[in-house]
């Protein structure tokens, strides 16, 4: 079995949207879009998004920490947007655990996007119907492309790769050792969804320096400690006096 | 939630014209056991089923205002093993064909028994069509409500509750029109039909209010913490991607006033509860053809109120996610 997921990484996150306009810049024309915008230079501007980057302040001034906050499908194992779509438009596919939504199929009820906790769907007010991340099916398989650029569009945006794709269930991934690792973890695991999308958490780097490792304090000749200065009108002895 | 009209329509009116067939359908059982007068009159069941039918139409009618493609409706039956929505759009239309056909019989006069079980249950086609359309209607209550109680971190809609509440307001409602009905045409089956919408309105009453203090004390699972995953108690949104409002901003928040929803609560209380069962009871009284009428207005103008309180009063957990613009 085959999970593909991205793995992202908020220890190095710098919230620069570049994933986000990456995203909608390959989606909306390719296989998934248009991505339609209204009003978008206007006072009130909307559109389709399938990837939003969110800022959080954690931790009270002066303690504070700012995490960004990269969002879009996480492409659960088991996702509870597929079985309430009464068209089947709605679909996980078996060979890589990517959800899809067949627009030809979808009525544009919305009922899947109530059924998913983390809001991850949006309806396309143009095309009207429900759109949401791809995962860039339709450039990870592409063999016109040079292999190493077969990952997701915002993966290749990212200029801090704070964004990993990979096989999540192949447990010698890239994405498996760095949830294994560096304590990966998954968005309200309370509602069984099992995302495959993992987050990794911020870690601080911390040396950790006892006092007697400062302090020589075993030395028996006591080399760190600064001998006394003799009185000046005693003879100068090198090694034991201070000029 | 946000509440959207065309869903609002949808469930008060087909629940409306559920209730109305059943109310015809208990008429009948009631005039088999011979507790009640036997209905000679064909334009009773009739024109009654008629209106259920329509009632049902104009549901179905509104819930294609809430597609972005209506006009592939058709395909939402594919989905009945899994999706509630998809046994809706099934059950919807069985429901409303078995009602039109049980009014037809009525109407056609099509009542010869078949046969006679025990020599007391004269066993024909209404009886027959009626207990079908009785089983497709419950069916249709449960998985009307099905639709919200399944979702399970719509911790507000997902109980017992939901669907208790959609059964016995719609047939409360029902049985309001049928008083309504037998006083316009002058049966004298206002006191049988006005007596148990009272009750049922009654009853419904005390499962709505269950769901309102349930929904006062819910402790919802989610919160900030495990939305984002980090463990602190000081997180506050600073930005949440986009400025201008987003399909997540629309779809799932109502965006009003704390003392707006009280407002909205109050008015539905006191129209789909008391104000009904005072007109009901005074009609008694008065033997007025219009006072029953009016409580079925006012009743239904309640629904329309109970339902918008309904979906507002749902959180959904992606609102912790979109807390603060920027």
């Amino acid at each position: 079995m085959t999970q593909l997921a991205l793995v992202i990484d908020l220890n190095v996150c710098v919230g620069c949207h570049a994933c986000v306009t990456s995203c909608k810049e390959w989606n909306t024309s390719g296989w998934a879009g248009p991505m339609t915008d209204f009003d978008p230079y206007g006072a009130d501007p909307t559109g389709t998004f399938f990837n939003r980057v969110q800022t959080f302040e954690v931790g009270q001034f002066p303690n504070t920490q700012t995490v960004h906050f990269p969002k879009s499908c996480l492409h659960c194992e088991e996702p509870p947007c597929v079985p309430v779509c009464p068209t089947g438009a709605s679909y996980k596919r078996a060979e890589d655990g990517i959800v899809l939504v067949d627009y030809d199929k979808c009525i544009g009820c919305k009922y899947c996007s109530w059924a998913c906790p983390y809001g991850a769907r949006e309806l396309d007010e143009k095309q009207k119907v429900m759109k949401k991340c791809t995962l860039c099916v339709d450039r990870i398989y592409d063999q016109a492309l040079p292999e190493s650029e077969r990952k997701p569009a915002c993966v290749m945006a990212c200029p801090t790769n704070a964004r990993l794709f990979g096989d999540v269930h192949d447990a010698e991934s890239e994405v498996s050792r760095q949830i294994r690792d560096n304590g990966g973890y998954q968005l309200m695991p309370e509602w069984g969804t099992k995302p495959a999308n993992h987050y990794l958490p911020r870690r601080k780097t911390e040396i950790r320096i006892h006092e007697d490792e400062l302090v020589r304090a075993d030395n028996p000749l006591k080399k760190e400690g600064i001998p006394a200065k003799p009185p000046a009108d005693r003879p100068t002895l090198d090694d034991t006096t201070s000029w | 939630m946000h509440p959207a009209f065309s869903v609002i329509f949808l469930t008060t009116l087909i629940g409306a014209g559920q209730g109305l067939f059943l109310a015809l359908f208990t008429g009948q059982l009631y005039a088999l056991a011979n507790l009640l007068p036997q209905q000679e009159d064909r334009y009773f069941y009739g024109m009654g089923s008629d209106l259920a039918v329509l009632f049902l139409g104009l549901g179905l009618l509104a819930s294609f205002f809430h597609l972005g493609h209506p006009e592939r409706a058709w395909r939402s039956a594919a989905q009945w093993r899994t999706s509630w929505l998809s046994r809706e759009v099934i059950i919807l239309p069985a429901a409303l064909g078995l009602i039109a056909l049980y009014g037809l019989i009525h109407w056609m006069q099509w009542t010869q028994p078949f046969f006679v079980i025990r020599e007391a249950l004269p066993v024909d086609a209404s009886l027959i069509v009626g207990v079908l359309a009785m089983l497709a209607v419950f069916a249709l209550y449960i998985a009307t409500g099905m639709i919200y109680a399944c979702i399970r971190f719509l911790q507000e809609w997902h109980s017992a509750l939901t669907v208790i509440n959609y059964a016995l307001l719609g047939i409360a409602s029902g049985f309001t029109f049928a008083a309504a009905f037998s006083a316009w045409i002058g049966n004298g089956l206002v006191g049988f039909y006005g007596t148990w919408a009272v009750i049922l309105t009654l009853a419904a009453a005390v499962t709505r209010s269950a769901a309102l203090i349930r929904n006062r004390r819910i402790k919802h699972k989610s919160n900030l913490q495990t939305a984002i995953g980090i463990r602190h108690t000081h997180i506050q949104q600073k930005a949440q991607g986009a400025m201008g409002g987003s399909f997540n901003t629309r779809e799932y928040m109502h965006h009003q006033s704390p003392d707006f929803m009280h407002k909205v609560l109050v008015v539905f209380m006191v129209l789909v509860f008391t104000l009904p069962i005072l007109l009901l009871a005074a009609s008694y009284w008065l033997a007025s053809p219009y006072l029953p009428a009016a409580a079925f207005v006012v009743q239904y103008l309640g629904l329309l109120a109970e339902r918008w309180y309904f979906f507002a009063d749902a959180r959904h957990p992606q609102n912790l996610y979109y807390q603060s613009v920027a």
